[in-house]
C-alpha cells in the first residue's frame, strides 16, 4: 500500500500533500459535525439534569455555607458554623467547642434502621420474587400487579392504614386480645419496631421488582442440571439462583436502602416523633428550628454517606469481577 | 416392546410397562409414554429414535427423576428408582441446549457435581483435569462459558456430565443444534468417549441417521410407544412396523398376500402374480392381504419379462454414489395397496466411474426381487 502511494507520487511530487491536506480539512469537518450533532441529541438529558439535579443541588450546598435568617432563610454572610454544628456544640458564653454526638446518633439510627429494613424487605422480598417467577407466564402480571397495587394509594394514607393496624385498639391489639393470647394491649405504635415495619412495608415493591426481573431471566434448566449434578434444593439456591439473582439483590437492596435512610412520613407517623431519623431531623431543621444551613449541611452530608457506601461497593464488585 | 435378544449382559435400566400423563383427568391430559417397557444393557450405546413429540424426552426425565411416572416402575441396575429425587440418582444429563452455568467458568462446570458430592478437592482438581483432556479443552478451563462456541458448550456439558462418573448418561439431543460437519465429528467423539468411560450412554435422537451411525440397539419410537428394538442393521434390514420401515431410510411398501407361513419367514405374492420368500417380524401375523417392503438398493432393474414387478421409469435422480429410478408400478395402484405410494417405486443403483444412466426416462422395466429381501410388516 505505502509503496503503491510512493510509485503514484513520485511523478507529480506536488500532487500528493496537496491531496492529503484537502482530506484532512474534510475529515475535521466531519468530525466537527459529528460533535455538534452529540450536543444537539444529548442537549435534553443535559438540560433534565441540570434543572432537576445540579440546580437544587447548588442552592443546597451554597446555602449550608451561609448564616440562618433569624425567621428561617439565609443571610448571606459565609460560614462554616454548619458543618460545625453537626459535630460539635458551641459553648452559649465562652465560645468554646464541645463534642455533641446528638446528631451523630440521629445518623446512626437512621442507618441502622434502613439497613434492618433493607435486609427485612430483601428477606420477605426474594421469596416472593422467586414465587412470582416461577408462576405460568399468563398468571405472572397479576402477581406482580397485586404486589404494586398499594402504591396505587397515597405513601401517607398507606402509613396511616399502618397505624390503625398497630394502635392500641388496632387490629392486631385486639384480636390478640380477643383470642385471650394477651390481656393488656402490647405497645407496638410509636416504636423503632413500627418504623421498621412501616418502612419494610413501604418499600417492598422496590426489592421484588429487581429481583422478580432477574429471576425471570433465569433458566430453570439451570436449577435441574445442578439438581442433576448432585446438589440439594438448598445446594441449588445458593450456588444457582443466588448468583443468578445477584445483579436484581443488589439493585433491590440499594433501591431499598437509599430511600429507606431519608425516608420522612413513616418514621414521622408510626415512630411518634420519638424516634427520629435523618429526614425528620432535615425537616425540623427547614420547620421549627429555622436553621436552614444546617438542613442544607445535613442533607449533603447524608448524600455523601450514601454516595461513599455506593463507591466502595461498585469498588468491592468490580474487584472481585475482575478476580473470578 | 420387542426386547428381541435376551442377552446375559447385566440390565443397566429396566423401564417396566411405564406410563406417564400429565394433567391426568383434566380435558387437556397428555398420554406422553403409554406402556412402555425396555431394558437397557449396561456399557450400552443404547438410542432412542422417534419424531419430535413421540414422548423421548419424557422417557428421559423419568430416569434422571424430574418426573414420576404414572404407572410403572423403572430399575436402575436392578434397585427401584421410586421416590428417589435427582439429585440422589447416579445419573447424569446432557441437556438439549447444554444448561451450562453461566457464572462460572469451565472448570468450575466441570467440577460442579464432585463438589456437590463433597469430594476432596485434590480429587475434584484431578478429575477436573482429566476430563478437561478427555474432551480437549485443557486450554480453556479458565474460560466462561459464554465466550464458548456451540461446539464447546458441547463438550463442557459433556464433561461436566461425565465427571461425577455416572452408572448411566442419558443425552437429550445433545447434537441438534451444531451444524452438520460438527454432528459428525461430535458423533465420533461421543462414541468414542462412550468405549474410553464404560458408561452407558442412553441417546435421544429424532436423526436417523445418527442413531443408525451411533447405536449399538436402537429403540423406534412413536406416539409414546415403543415400536421396535433392535440393532441397527436389525432395524435397517428388518422392520417390523410399517411406521419403522417408513422412519427409516428409503423404503418401498407393497401389498402382497400371505401364502404360507414357516417359522421366521412366509411366503407372498406380489400383484404380479408371483412369489417370493419374505422375513415375518416377531408377534402374530396371519395369512392374508398384508404391506410388505423392500429397500430401494436391494432390488435390480433388468428386462420386464417374468419379473417380479413392472413399470415405467418416471424420472431419474442423480445423487454421486447412486442414482435413483423412479418408477411406476404397473397393477399395484388398483391392487388396493398402500393409497400414498400409488405405484410408486423407487430403486437404487450403485454409480461407476465414468458410467452413464443405464436407463431412460419412459422406459419399461422389471424390478427384480430375490428370496428373502422382502420384509412383511405387522401393520
Ligand atoms: N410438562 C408437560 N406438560 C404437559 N405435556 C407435556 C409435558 N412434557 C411433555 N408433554 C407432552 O408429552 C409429549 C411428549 O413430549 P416429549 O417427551 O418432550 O417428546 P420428544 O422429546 O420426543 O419430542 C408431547 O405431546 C408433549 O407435548
Ligand atoms: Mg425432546
Amino acid at each position: 500500500m505505502a509503496a503503491d502511494t510512493q510509485a503514484l507520487a513520485s511523478p507529480s511530487p506536488a500532487g500528493a500533500p496537496r491531496e492529503t491536506e484537502r482530506l484532512r480539512r474534510a475529515k475535521a469537518a466531519l468530525a466537527r459535525e459529528k460533535r455538534r450533532n452529540r450536543l444537539l441529541l444529548l442537549a435534553p438529558a443535559l438540560v433534565t439534569i441540570g434543572c432537576v439535579g445540579l440546580l437544587p443541588l447548588t442552592v443546597i450546598l451554597v446555602y449550608s455555607f451561609l448564616e440562618p435568617g433569624t425567621y428561617g432563610g439565609v443571610n448571606w454572610v459565609f460560614s462554616g458554623e454548619a458543618y460545625v454544628q453537626f459535630l460539635f456544640e458551641r459553648d452559649l458564653f465562652e465560645e468554646t467547642l464541645s463534642f455533641n454526638p446528638a446528631y451523630l446518633e440521629i445518623f446512626g439510627r437512621s442507618l441502622l434502621l434502613a439497613l434492618g429494613a433493607t435486609f427485612g424487605a430483601l428477606l420477605v422480598g426474594f421469596p416472593t420474587a422467586y414465587f412470582i417467577a416461577t408462576r405460568p407466564p399468563g398468571t405472572r402480571n397479576l402477581w406482580l400487579f397485586l404486589i404494586t397495587l398499594p402504591f396505587w394509594t397515597n405513601l401517607l394514607i398507606r402509613t396511616y392504614a399502618m397505624m390503625l393496624i398497630l394502635r392500641d385498639e388496632g387490629v392486631i391489639n385486639i384480636a390478640l386480645m380477643e383470642v385471650g393470647v394477651i390481656s393488656e394491649p402490647m405497645i407496638l405504635i410509636y416504636t423503632d419496631g413500627a418504623v421498621l415495619l412501616g418502612l419494610v412495608y413501604s418499600y417492598l415493591p422496590f426489592m421484588v421488582l429487581p429481583i422478580y426481573a432477574a429471576l425471570e431471566k433465569l433458566d430453570f434448566r439451570l436449577v435441574e442440571a445442578a439438581y442433576d449434578l448432585y446438589a440439594t434444593r438448598f445446594r441449588v439456591l445458593r450456588h444457582v439462583i443466588l448468583p443468578v439473582a445477584k445483579p436484581g439483590i443488589v439493585a433491590g437492596c440499594i433501591l431499598v436502602f437509599i430511600p429507606g435512610l431519608g425516608a420522612y412520613i413513616t418514621p414521622q407517623l408510626l415512630g411518634g416523633g420519638k424516634s427520629l431519623m435523618i429526614g425528620n431531623m432535615i425537616w425540623q431543621q427547614f420547620g421549627a428550628s429555622r436553621n436552614w444551613p444546617f438542613g442544607s449541611a445535613s442533607a449533603l452530608i447524608l448524600m455523601a454517606i450514601v454516595m461513599i457506601a455506593l463507591l466502595i461497593y461498585v469498588r468491592y464488585a468490580g474487584r472481585k469481577r475482575a478476580h473470578g | 416392546m420387542t426386547g428381541q435378544e435376551t442377552g446375559e449382559a447385566t440390565a443397566a435400566v429396566e423401564i417396566r410397562r411405564v406410563s406417564k400423563i400429565f394433567g391426568a383427568g383434566s380435558e387437556r391430559q397428555v398420554v406422553a409414554l403409554d406402556d412402555v417397557g425396555v431394558t437397557i444393557r449396561d456399557n450400552e450405546f443404547f438410542t432412542l429414535l422417534g419424531p419430535s413429540g413421540c414422548g423421548k424426552t419424557t422417557l428421559l426425565r423419568l430416569i434422571a427423576g424430574f418426573e414420576q411416572p404414572t404407572a410403572g416402575e423403572i430399575l436402575l441396575f436392578g434397585s427401584h428408582l421410586e421416590g428417589l429425587p435427582p439429585h440422589r440418582r447416579p445419573v447424569n444429563t446432557v441437556f438439549q441446549q447444554y444448561a451450562l452455568f453461566p457464572h462460572m467458568t469451565v472448570a468450575e462446570n466441570i467440577g460442579f457435581g464432585l463438589l456437590m458430592q463433597g469430594r476432596p478437592k485434590p480429587e475434584i482438581e484431578e478429575t477436573v483435569t482429566r476430563m478437561l483432556a478427555l474432551v480437549r479443552m485443557e486450554a480453556l478451563a479458565g474460560r466462561r462459558t459464554d465466550q464458548l462456541s456451540g461446539g464447546q458448550q458441547q463438550r463442557v456439558a459433556l464433561a461436566r456430565a461425565l465427571a461425577p462418573h455416572p452408572k448411566v448418561l442419558l443425552l437429550d439431543e445433545p447434537l441438534s443444534a451444531l451444524d452438520l460437519k460438527l454432528r459428525k465429528e461430535m458423533q465420533i467423539e461421543l462414541k468414542r468417549l462412550q468405549h474410553e468411560t464404560g458408561i452407558t450412554f442412553i441417546f435421544v435422537t429424532h436423526d436417523q441417521e445418527e442413531a443408525l451411525t451411533m447405536s449399538d440397539r436402537i429403540a423406534v419410537m412413536s406416539d409414546g410407544a415403543i415400536l421396535q428394538v433392535g440393532t441397527p442393521r436389525q432395524i435397517y434390514d428388518h422392520p417390523a412396523r410399517r411406521f419403522v420401515a417408513d422412519f427409516i431410510g428409503e423404503i418401498n411398501i407393497l401389498p402382497a398376500e400371505l401364502t404360507e407361513i414357516h417359522g421366521e419367514t412366509a411366503r407372498v405374492r406380489l400383484a404380479s402374480g408371483q412369489e417370493r420368500t419374505a422375513r415375518l417380524p416377531e408377534g402374530s401375523v396371519e395369512a392374508g392381504r398384508v404391506n410388505v417392503a423392500i429397500r430401494p438398493e436391494h432390488v435390480r432393474l433388468g428386462s420386464p419379462d417374468g419379473a417380479a414387478l413392472t413399470g415405467r421409469v418416471r424420472n431419474i435422480v442423480y445423487f454421486g454414489t447412486g442414482t435413483h429410478y423412479h418408477l411406476e408400478l404397473e397393477g399395484v395402484a388398483d391392487a388396493g395397496g398402500p393409497a400414498a405410494a400409488g405405484g410408486a417405486f423407487t430403486v437404487e443403483l450403485q454409480n461407476r466411474l465414468g458410467g452413464a444412466d443405464e436407463h431412460a426416462v419412459g422406459e419399461r422395466l422389471g424390478v427384480l426381487v430375490e428370496d428373502g429381501t422382502l420384509q412383511v410388516l405387522c401393520d
